[in-house]
């Protein structure tokens, strides 16, 4: 008896073994073959483009706000073109391998949505000169690469109007992700606003050296409120610090997209990205052969930020003041950095008749005046 | 009823049979997921276990991705057999790549000419003594004040990639970089020399092989390799023997700090050409299931880095071929691993159909 049923089990293992290799490799060659071939033949092919996102892309934040985009300008586009994408991809090594696999895969245009990306592409766009490569806020450029990024600090500024009214204690709290221009600038946008209604206000900071780790935003969002901040903003991914702070009965706003069903009463509104202007513009470029290497960066007056969602306890004053502001933006009268921008030490950043150019936003490494503490390693 | 019954001598045909048998239950159980996702199974199947092996290229990018988690494996194989438990060896990746990066950037500030296979042997001896040496942190600490090794080296992990942080946001910054947090891209003459034109292949590859045939010599045809073996999991008999336990946990630890700071310098001198804040796709961790899926043998070290970087690759390739949410890569992963230790249990017992209630 004992003999026997090892023996019976081996057969069912190999049953099992044998089953499974015939369904690989009855498929093998199908394999590449998911480019569809169009039914009419008079159709031209549809133009095939990826993206390559540094998140999942979950229900919310970044990535999220970049799927919508995808889904929008391909839902405008219709069926003259294709979009795939690659979630969760390493800023690193992996990279590389996953955009040059696209470009191999006939993606004529390759969209790579996190700065850490850039370097990689800049590498496969070397070596496929008939594919568009277009990175998110990177800066490195060539003959078949570009690079746009939205003015997300605008936003920020209006955030910031909300939270100088809402204030009790005069202190906003944000958490930062990594000290670099683009997250300074939104600090510094977001206690210029807040200043705008209330300037008695003081913002202060907490790194956490990430773009999404939940505990860890959770952590610097709880250790802002306990230092006394009531509303806090944060430049990370997760829905973490506005659920911190619906839990403390304090507010706090909704970052990269709209965030407003997570904490129904800390929620002051939702500071979003639109990428689907851009992705429609970008992919028209190439399906009308107008597409060029440069630089693209757009914000409320483009459509590509927007502040929304503000609830109805913010009184009528501060949603009045927001407005204004996106109607100067709009008609372009109005100014976020306008001269003169002193910063936290007391030193003159931008004089008066001085404009903030790209290049002064480009490389901003300082705290406005109002805001606590140092940037970490500022030289 | 199925019983288990413990066998008298671990079975050879099942120590070979109870990967296949996991291989096949991952088949059948991601067949049935990809059903109910309403995709092709077979398709699906085929991206995830032919595709990375699809032309030279594949191959040589998955080789390319198995080498770190070969080089980390193979020290973590020999500290888990000597009941070390060094868990933080992406720490010590980490600092290898900082000591092999700090060379490389040096080399390339002061434009100092030298050939890429001069470059080569140093950068390796660059990883490998910031990693060992900070593995020894780890030793001295257990040697001296007899502090977990498990707490120290995960928490070390933490320390180093601060360490990185700092030096990438601070003292190594690109001046040209606006503020971002990376270094500048190293001189051409520090890359790894590479396998083939115009593919990331490069040699330190070549290096993880030799380095796994040597770890193999050295556990099993050499009198310390056998000494550490036995006075690990036994110290009080390996005490009574005459073996040293504090060599055991130095020599381990140096060892396995050394290969992961290898593999950490090779992969900024190979497919990064620069130190970023994202240096790791957390080898270090990974590297952990590499070692326990080749049980703990510097060759199954192999196999299992080819299979974990198959499905790691396979997860993207899925997304854009066919659509499947990356999540779903690291779920079919799962199966993968449970499945082989659910079949590991075969080895050492027999199991038995037993009738009645």
């Amino acid at each position: 008896m004992t003999e026997r049923l090892p023996l019976k089990h081996l057969a069912l293992a190999a049953l099992v073994v044998a089953t499974g290799l015939t369904a690989c490799s009855k498929k093998a060659e199908p394999a590449p073959a998911t480019v569809a071939a169009p039914a009419a033949p008079a159709k031209p092919a549809p133009l095939k483009a990826a993206f390559v996102y540094v998140g999942p892309v979950g229900d919310a934040g970044y990535t999220y706000a970049h799927d919508l985009g995808r889904k929008e300008a391909a839902a405008k586009l219709g069926d003259k073109v294709e979009t795939t994408f690659v979630e969760k991809v390493a800023e690193g090594p992996d990279a590389e391998r996953v955009i040059r696999d696209l470009a191999t895969q006939g993606n004529k245009i390759i969209f790579a949505t996190s700065f850490g990306f850039g370097d990689s592409m800049v590498k496969v766009a070397k070596d496929f000169p008939d594919v568009h490569f277009e990175h998110a806020t990177g800066f490195k450029t060539s003959e078949n690469m570009r690079v746009y990024e939205p003015r997300i600090h605008e936003v920020a500024y209006f955030a910031g109007i909300v939270a100088g009214r809402m204030t009790k204690t005069n202190t906003l709290g944000f958490v930062g992700s990594f000290p670099i221009p683009e997250v300074l600038r939104n600090i510094d946008a977001f206690t210029l606003g807040a200043q705008s209604v209330n300037p008695k206000v003081k913002t202060r900071v907490v790194w956490v050296g990430s773009w999404f780790d939940p505990p860890k935003e959770t952590e610097a969002a709880q250790a802002l409120l306990n230092k006394g901040a009531d509303v806090l903003l944060q430049n990370t991914d997760s829905t973490a610090v506005l659920q911190a702070a619906e839990k403390a009965g304090k507010y706090a706003f909704g970052w990269d997209s709209d965030m407003s069903a997570f904490a129904p009463k800390a929620h002051l509104g939702s500071c979003v990205l639109l990428w689907g202007v851009y992705y429609e513009k970008a992919l028209n470029d190439v399906l009308d052969k107008t597409w060029k290497t440069g630089a693209t960066k757009w914000g409320y007056r483009e459509g590509m930020t927007d502040f929304i969602k503000i609830p109805d306890f913010v009184p009528a004053d501060a949603k009045k003041k927001v407005e204004e502001v996106k109607a100067g933006l709009k008609a372009g009268t109005f100014e976020i950095f306008k001269a003169p921008v002193v910063d936290n030490t007391g030193k003159v950043r931008l004089r008066k008749g001085e404009v903030a150019s790209d290049k002064w936003l480009g490389d901003v490494n300082f705290y406005v005046k109002g805001v606590e503490g140092k940037v970490p390693s500022g030289k | 009823m199925i019983r288990l019954e413990p066998r008298a001598t671990p079975s050879m045909a099942m120590s070979i049979l109870s990967p296949v048998i996991a291989l096949a239950i991952t088949a059948a159980a991601g067949a049935a997921l990809f059903t109910a996702l309403g995709k092709d199974p077979g398709q699906a199947l085929s991206v995830f276990f032919l595709e990375p092996f699809n032309g030279v290229r594949a191959i040589s990018e998955l080789a390319l991705k198995s080498t770190p988690l070969v080089l980390i494996a193979l020290g973590l194989a020999l500290c888990y057999r000597s009941n070390v438990w060094n868990i933080g060896a992406e720490g010590q990746f980490l600092m290898g790549a900082i000591g092999g990066g700090g060379l490389a950037l040096w080399v390339t500030t002061a434009e100092i000419g030298m050939s890429r296979w001069l470059f080569f042997p140093l950068v390796i001896l660059a990883g490998a003594m910031a990693g060992a040496a900070w593995a020894g942190v780890v030793a001295l600490l257990r040697d001296r004040f007899n502090a977990n090794e498990i707490l120290v080296s995960l928490m070390l992990v933490y320390v180093a990639n601060l360490f990185l942080s700092w030096l990438v946001f601070g003292p190594w910054k690109d001046p040209q970089g606006y503020n971002f947090p990376q270094t500048v891209s190293f001189a051409a003459n520090t890359e790894l020399p590479r396998v083939i034109r115009g593919m990331r292949l490069h040699w330190g590859t070549a290096v993880a092989l030799v380095a796994a045939v040597v770890m193999w010599l050295f556990m099993f045809r050499t009198f310390t390799g056998i000494q550490l073996q036995v006075g690990g999991p036994a110290p009080a008999a390996a005490r009574y023997a005459g073996f040293s336990s504090r060599a055991a946990i130095w020599t381990t630890l140096l060892v396995s700090g050394g290969l992961s700071g290898v593999a950490g310098a090779f992969e900024v001198a190979g497919p990064m050409g620069q130190l970023t804040p994202h240096v790791s796709a957390g080898y270090g961790f990974t590297a952990i299931i590499v070692a326990f899926v080749g049980r703990l043998h510097p060759l199954g070290c192999i196999l299992g880095s080819v299979v974990l970087s198959m499905f790691l690759i396979g997860g993207e390739l899925a997304q854009s071929r066919i659509g499947l949410p990356s999540a779903l890569a690291g779920v079919f992963q799962g199966v993968l691993l449970l499945s082989l230790l659910a079949c590991d249990t075969l080895i050492h017992y027999r199991p038995r159909w037993s009738r009645g209630s």
